[in-house]
């Protein structure tokens, strides 16, 4: 399976480059009283049309225009709330010269002929911009000229917009060139590249407003989720989870308590060949109270596995451990000497900053409804990575690949919990020994349980000063838990001096776009704790927890230097060497990022007086990917207690530069929804592995962010015509370290660990 | 066999007692916007209205729908889309929209009972739905905006 799916993506890369489509041609023809536009590798039936009926194309763009002119766009990509299909479209649409109410959107299934499936990792406009647009302005292309020729004038004379080809004062409908057929166009991949695309003052949809496609349904209740789903005949599975997440062995099942309950049909233990659920029994009924009730009620002996005592603390312990051996990890940046920096110090500072285990809590608890009809297993389910979890499926199920369908759903929250469908396994299985339909609803404790969370972390950042009181190096250690590892070990990277590997997003944001003499980065798994649970991918991965450390400390050492902290960082943003950026994804470099620094400290009233126990913090943060930068700041203005050690905050100052911003009134959900989520995990989740598992598992215990905890929010979008990166994670990232940074301006305790508790505060207020 | 009025039609249930009333709602009776969220009423996801006070379905046993009169998103308003579900779409609430069935009904309840309601007022009755997406702000936008238009009259009738 690895080497499979690796052929498909670069390593460790987020690039278009990972769908690239240099040797793949585009093709439109008339197929069937339809304009049938899409992307095909190479023409094995001698024409667009024939290739296009006999829908050989890929990747994940493929749209028609039907003979009353609505064009479906196909849509590859999850919705879990990004309102990723209005974006994708309205790219499309710009170039294509459709009129926006003649537009509709599909959201695909699992078929192999849609690519590589995933959507994750801020991605989505990223990847998908260039080829889009490509692929409408070629479809503009060809209905000018077919337009143009049955109006009988040059179709350089004509205009397209609005689903119609005009010239001096006579048009035709794109409905009407569509009923008329006999197109059949291939343009190579050469051809496409070289086609003019709108520049951005023409453009009438990216960067205009509009309502996303998918909000009405999810105001009516129409919405379908993958808990919506149903088969006719479907029995209603229910999970007794394991003690641990591997190595539990069942030794006994009694069942005899469940069998008063009405509807309680019986138990099955489950056999994974893929081994990715282990010790699992399903108490099954005729509904779903009846499977809850009967799963509660069945007592099952285990043998729990090795890691059934391991705590939070011992984790956190043993990535200790592993910092202090210096040879320990990967190498993931080394320039210059550290070593030698060390030597000739006049001053060494260091810190260690450690984050807590945090749940994904997407409010649609995971869930799967399987059926097997006439050879094809149908899973219904909402799901971000369908690539990685079909060959796992086909595993389990001990089939072919190609005999399993993923139908999407609308995502009850993904926050990359759907990037592992492990969630689909009890279904299938207990489907495939049942031999009926199955749907599994997982209870919210049992999701808490099964989830992918993320790792609880350690940092430790040493610096050097001269005597000067420059800042001469930084050595960055950080330990974690891998979800790569685990789950896609062929994105894993490789060290910079070739030796080892290193799961970029656990490490991601260490690469920072200061200017340094001698920095070094070790990226360090922690094998406790990936024995132990399952580290997951959650919303902005290695940023969220690795700058909390960064930004944390670079104020540290602003502090220790007398320095404002902003004036601190814009003298380290030089934009000079490798980080002046390049085109097209990062021009500017760390020019951009000065910039919105200088624009988040106008908007903030940096400087200005402040009330007692008042405090402004500073972070700053490139989002996901130095090849992806989202050029973030962001200002938190927070009241502390001096009692209670309680803190309030009442106002984040948040500026991002993402470049072209296609969906402007998207992207403010997104900027805001990313925010609120940075200031949740700062302030009011994060949970422990006690005894192997995650401790808190409903919200008696895991308090995420509610609407009387929302400050004011400030913010601003840069205007850019630059290229346009990813918008859905970097929010996430600076609202932690600027929110313990200003706790240090308002009160002078320094909070080293998220999430920031009350006696953590009164603690550091006494040191 | 426990009755009650479900959406205005008189419906009859053959689930056991205990059954929460979300599942009767959801699997019993078809009407899929009601969701399950966290089981312990503290989501809000799962929020109906018996004889229209906001009600957690989750943890409500089917025996104390007996008689009642229950309303679902989907039987909110029989003339067009309630005016907060307008107000909720202007202001393009929405994310995942798995919770917003539930902020709905939560919101109608509010301005049911205090159609001029005070920020602080919105953020004590809302607090209890949670949204993961943190839609927070629009929701609290919204919410003002529909009282602001039922008060002006220039949205609906219904409520």
């Amino acid at each position: 399976m690895s080497a499979e799916l690796k052929a498909k993506v670069p390593t460790g890369a987020a690039s278009p480059d990972a769908l690239k489509l240099t040797r793949r041609s585009f093709m439109i023809g008339s197929v069937a009283g339809s304009l049938v536009m899409g992307f095909g590798g190479f023409l094995a039936a001698g024409s667009a049309r024939a290739e296009l009926a006999a829908q050989r194309f890929s990747p994940a763009v493929w749209f028609e225009m039907d003979a009353s002119g609505k064009t479906l766009v196909n849509i590859a990509k999850a919705e879990m709330g990004q309102h990723v299909g209005t974006a994708l479209a309205r790219i499309l649409a710009d170039e294509l010269g459709v009129a926006w109410a003649d537009v509709s959107i599909k959201h695909v299934d699992s078929d192999p002929r849609w690519g590589f499936m995933v959507t994750g990792g801020s991605w989505s406009v990223f990847t998908s911009f260039t080829m889009l647009s490509q692929a409408g302005a070629a479809g503009r292309l060809v209905l000018r000229e077919q337009g143009a020729k049955l109006l009988g004038v040059a179709a350089d004379t004509c205009t397209v917009s609005d689903s119609r080809v005009s010239c001096d004062g006579q048009s035709i409908s794109f409905a009407e060139i569509v009923q008329k057929g006999d197109i059949d166009r291939v343009f190579t991949a050469e051809e496409l590249a070289a086609l003019p695309v709108k520049s951005a003052q023409d453009r009438n949809f990216i960067g205009k407003p509009t309502q996303a496609l998918d909000v009405p349904a999810k105001a009516d209740g129409t919405a379908q989720f993958g808990i919506d789903a149903e088969i006719e005949g479907m029995v209603y599975a229910h999970p007794l989870l394991p003690p641990t997440r591997y190595g539990s062995v069942v030794n006994s099942i009694d069942d005899s308590a469940a069998k008063n309950i009405a509807g309680y049909i019986g138990y099955q233990a489950l056999e994974d060949p893929s081994e990715t659920l282990q010790g699992w029994v399903m108490a099954i009924a005729n509904n779903q109270w009846s499977a809850m009730k009967a799963a509660r009620a069945i007592v099952v002996d285990w043998t729990p596995g090795p890691t059934a005592k391991v705590s939070e603390a011992d984790i956190q312990i043993e990535s200790d451990r592993l910092i202090r051996q210096p040879d320990s990890g990967t190498l993931f940046v080394n320039e210059g000497d550290v070593e030698l920096a060390g030597e000739s110090a006049a001053q060494i500072l260091e810190s260690t900053y450690r984050t807590a285990t945090v749940l994904h809590f997407q409010l649609e608890p995971v869930n799967a409804t399987v059926e097997h009809r006439d050879g094809v297993w149908h899973v219904h389910t909402g799901n971000q990575f369908q690539s990685l979890i079909l060959p796992v499926l086909a595993k389990a199920l001990q089939v072919e690949e190609s005999t399993i369908v993923l139908h999407q759903y609308y995502l009850g929250g993904g926050f990359g919990r759907r990037l592992w469908g492990d969630y689909i396994l009890p279904a299938a299985l207990a489907s495939k020994a049942l031999g009926k339909p199955v749907k599994t609803v997982f209870t919210r404790e049992d999701d808490a349980r099964l989830d992918c969370a993320r790792s609880p972390s350690l940092a430790r950042l040493t610096a050097t000063l001269d005597a000067d009181q420059r800042l001469t190096s930084i050595d960055h250690a950080a330990a974690a838990g891998w979800p790569t590892l685990s789950m896609a070990p062929f994105l894993l990277g490789d060290g910079v001096d070739g030796i080892g590997k290193f799961d970029p997003f656990s490490i991601n944001g260490a690469d920072f776009w200061y200017s340094l003499p001698n920095h070094r980065v070790r990226a360090i798994n922690n094998e406790l704790a990936q024995k132990t649970f399952l580290p997951g991918w959650l919303r902005s991965v290695g940023p969220g927890w690795i700058n909390f450390g960064v930004e944390s400390f670079m104020d540290e050492l602003a502090h220790a230097t007398s320095s404002d902290p902003i004036a601190f960082r814009l003298s380290l943003l030089d934009g000079g060497g490798k980080n002046a950026g390049s085109a097209p994804y990062s021009v500017g470099g760390a020019k951009r990022l000065a910039n919105v620094l200088e624009r988040v400290k106008a908007a903030s009233g940096w400087g200005d007086n402040l009330a007692p126990n008042e405090g402004l913090g500073v972070a700053i943060g490139y989002g996901q990917e130095r090849n992806m930068p989202t050029w973030t700041a962001c200002v938190a203005r927070v009241q502390v207690d001096r009692a209670s050690g309680k803190v309030t905050v009442s106002d984040l100052y948040v500026e991002f530069d993402c470049g072209t911003v296609v969906h402007p009134d998207g992207a403010l959900a997104q900027a805001q929804g990313s925010v609120l989520w940075g200031l949740s995990m700062a302030l009011h989740e994060g949970t422990s592995i006690e005894k192997g598992q995650v401790s808190s598992r409903n919200l008696n215990t895991y308090s995420p962010l509610r609407l009387a905890d929302v400050p004011e929010l400030h913010i601003n979008f840069v205007e850019s015509s630059e290229f346009p990166v990813g918008l859905g994670e970097p929010g996430v990232t600076v609202v932690g370290p600027a929110v313990a940074n200003a706790i240090y301006h308002a009160v002078g305790a320094r909070v080293r660990s998220l999430p920031i508790r009350p006696e953590a505060v009164l603690a550091a207020l006494k040191t | 066999m426990i009755s009650f009025t479900l959406n205005g039609k008189p419906v009859n249930s053959t689930a056991e007692e205990d059954t929460p009333l979300l599942w009767v709602i959801r699997d019993e009776f078809g009407l899929k916007g009601t969701k399950f969220g966290c089981g312990i009423g503290m989501c809000g996801a799962c929020t109906v209205h018996l004889d229209g006070e906001p009600l957690r379905s989750c943890s409500t046993p089917l025996s104390q729908a007996a008689n009642a009169s229950i309303t679902t998103i989907e039987g909110l308003s029989e003339s067009g889309p309630h005016p907060l579900q307008i107000a909720w779409i202007d202001a393009q609430v929405p994310q995942c929209g798995y919770c917003q069935s539930g902020q709905i009904m939560q919101a109608v309840s509010l301005l049911k009972a205090n159609p001029q309601p005070s920020e602080d007022e919105i953020r004590d009755h809302m607090s209890g739905n949670l949204c993961r997406c943190m839609s927070y702000v629009r929701i609290h936008e919204a919410i003002l905006d529909a009282a602001k238009n039922m008060q002006a009259g220039t949205t609906g009738g219904a409520a």
